[in-house]
C-alpha cells in the first residue's frame, strides 16, 4: 500500500452533519466560538451555561435532531462530551 | 456516609415508615456530625444544647434551628472558595432574605432529587409546558427571584415553555391560543405558583366567563396559602376553580421551602402532602414538643440533601397535621401530612406572595 495512503495519513473526514448541528447548538445557545468546545465546555463553566442557558441548550438540541430527552437525562447532561453520550440513546450518530 | 448515601440512592417512595426510620435517624446523625464537623457555629449550637452528635437519636430529638436563623447569619459547612452559589429567599421589602450557601455537589443533589419526586407524580417524559407567570420573571440572570428559581427548576419537567401572561400579568391571549392550538388536546403540564394562579388565570378567565380547553393538563403550584388564605380560598376551592375555567382536573400542590430546596414534598391524588425518603417532618406544639398524629402543630422540616450548610433540620412558621403513615389511598407508602397556613404572628414570606399587585 502506498505509504500516503496508509490510514494514518488519510485527512481527516469532514465534520459530520449531526457533529455540526451538535456544536452549533452550543456555539448559538451560548455564544462561543469553536474552541471553547474543545476543552470539553462544562455546565455552570461559564456564565452563560447556566439553568437558564441550560435548558435553551436543551431546545436547541431536540429541535436539531427532532427528539425529546427525558428529564433525567437534561439533569446528567454536564458537558459536551458527556452530552454526546445522552443524544447517542437517542440515536443521533454523531 | 453509607446510610445517607444509600438513602440518597433509593427511589422517593421505596420504603415504608418503619424501614425508613431507623436509616433516616442513622442519615440524619452522619449529616449532623459533618455539619458539627465543618461549621463552627453549628458545632457551638450542638455543644449549648448539651447535644451529642457521636450518640444514636431518635428523629424528633436532633436539634432544630429556626428557618428565620439564615436571614440573620450565613452558615456553611463549606470552604468559601468551594460555594457555587448562594441562594436567597424572596425579599419582599422590609424582610431579610435567607441566603442559603451552596457547592456544586449540594446543587446537583437538588435538582437530582427534586427530578425523582415529580418524576413518580408526572412520569419521566417532558410535555409541553404552560407557566402561568409573565416571561420577565425569569429575564434577569443577575437578580434570581425564588419564583424565578421555581419556574426554572420546574421547567426541565417540561419541553418548549409557553408563559400565559404578559408582563403585565395579563392574559396572554396570543400566546395562549397558539399554544391550546397547538395542545389542547394531549397532555400539557403547566406551573405557577398558588397565588398567580389565583390571581392571573383563575379569576380573569372567570370574570370573561372563558372556558379553556386544558382537560389533558396536570398542573403543579407551590408558593404558600397566606393570600389566598385571606380570600378563603382553600386547597377545594382553587381546584374547583381550575376545573371551571379549563377543565383542569390534575392540580398537585407541592410544600417546601427555599431552605430545602429539592426535597420538596407533594400533594397527591388524594389531597395528602407525602414525604419521600429523603426528608421528613415533625410537627410540634407551643412548647416545641412533638405532637401524636392527628395534632395541629408547627411543621419541623427534615432533609437529607443540605450538605454545604446545616439546614437540614429546620423549624418552620407553618402549621399542619399530620395525617398517617403508609395508609394514603394513592398507595404511596410514608408520612402524609396536610398544612394549614402560617402560624399567627409569623412574619409573612412564601415566594409567590411576593407579588404585590398591580
Amino acid at each position: 500500500m502506498p505509504f500516503e495512503k496508509l490510514p494514518l495519513w488519510k485527512e481527516s473526514p469532514a465534520m459530520s452533519e449531526s457533529l455540526q448541528k451538535y456544536d452549533n447548538a452550543f456555539l448559538e445557545t451560548f455564544s462561543v466560538d469553536a474552541a471553547a468546545l474543545a476543552g470539553d465546555l462544562a455546565y455552570n463553566s461559564i456564565p452563560e451555561w447556566d439553568s437558564i442557558g441550560h435548558m435553551n441548550l436543551m431546545g436547541a438540541l431536540e429541535d436539531a435532531f427532532d427528539i425529546a430527552l427525558e428529564t433525567d437525562d437534561i439533569v446528567e447532561f454536564s458537558s459536551y462530551s458527556k452530552g454526546k453520550e445522552i443524544v447517542a440513546k437517542y440515536g443521533v450518530v454523531l | 456516609m453509607a446510610e445517607l448515601d444509600d438513602l440518597l440512592a433509593r427511589d422517593p417512595f421505596a420504603l415504608s415508615s418503619a424501614d425508613k426510620a431507623p436509616l433516616f435517624a442513622a442519615a440524619l446523625g452522619q449529616l449532623t456530625r459533618h455539619h458539627r464537623d465543618h461549621c463552627a457555629d453549628y458545632a457551638r449550637i450542638l455543644d449549648v444544647l448539651g447535644f451529642d452528635a457521636d450518640r444514636s437519636h431518635a428523629i424528633e430529638d436532633f436539634p432544630f434551628l429556626p428557618a428565620r436563623l439564615f436571614k440573620l447569619r450565613r452558615l456553611q459547612s463549606v470552604a468559601d472558595d468551594q460555594v457555587h452559589k448562594v441562594l436567597t429567599s424572596s425579599g419582599t421589602s422590609g424582610q431579610a432574605p435567607s441566603r442559603i450557601v451552596l457547592d456544586a455537589a449540594t446543587a446537583s443533589l437538588q435538582t437530582k432529587v427534586l427530578t425523582r419526586i415529580v418524576g413518580d407524580f408526572i412520569g419521566r417524559s417532558r410535555l409541553p409546558m404552560l407557566v402561568v407567570d409573565a416571561p420577565g420573571t425569569v429575564k434577569n440572570r443577575n437578580s434570581f427571584s425564588a419564583r424565578a428559581a421555581g419556574i426554572l427548576g420546574f421547567s426541565m419537567f417540561g419541553r418548549n415553555p409557553t408563559y400565559a401572561l404578559t408582563d403585565d400579568m395579563e392574559l396572554d391571549w396570543d400566546s395562549l391560543d397558539r399554544f391550546l392550538a397547538a395542545h389542547g388536546d394531549g397532555p400539557v403540564l403547566m406551573f405557577g405558583f398558588t397565588f398567580m394562579v389565583w390571581q392571573c388565570f383563575v379569576e380573569p378567565l372567570r370574570r370573561m366567563g372563558r372556558r379553556l380547553n386544558l382537560d389533558q393538563a396536570v398542573l403543579i403550584h407551590g408558593g404558600g396559602w397566606k393570600k389566598l388564605a385571606d380570600q378563603a380560598v382553600d386547597d377545594a376551592g382553587f381546584k374547583a376553580g381550575l376545573a371551571q375555567v379549563g377543565g383542569i382536573g390534575r392540580v398537585h400542590n407541592y410544600y417546601g421551602m427555599v431552605e430545602q430546596t429539592g426535597s420538596i414534598f407533594m400533594q397527591c391524588a388524594a389531597g395528602r402532602l407525602h414525604c419521600p425518603v429523603f426528608s421528613d417532618i415533625v410537627i410540634r406544639d407551643a412548647h416545641l414538643a412533638p405532637v401524636p398524629d392527628g395534632q395541629r402543630g408547627l411543621v419541623q422540616l427534615v432533609s437529607l440533601l443540605p450538605k454545604s450548610y446545616p439546614g437540614h433540620v429546620l423549624l418552620s412558621e407553618d402549621e399542619g397535621t399530620i395525617i398517617g403513615a403508609d395508609d394514603c389511598p394513592c398507595g404511596r407508602p410514608g408520612k402524609t401530612f396536610t398544612i394549614h397556613g402560617r402560624a399567627a404572628m409569623a412574619e409573612i414570606r412564601g415566594c409567590s406572595d411576593t407579588y404585590g399587585g398591580k
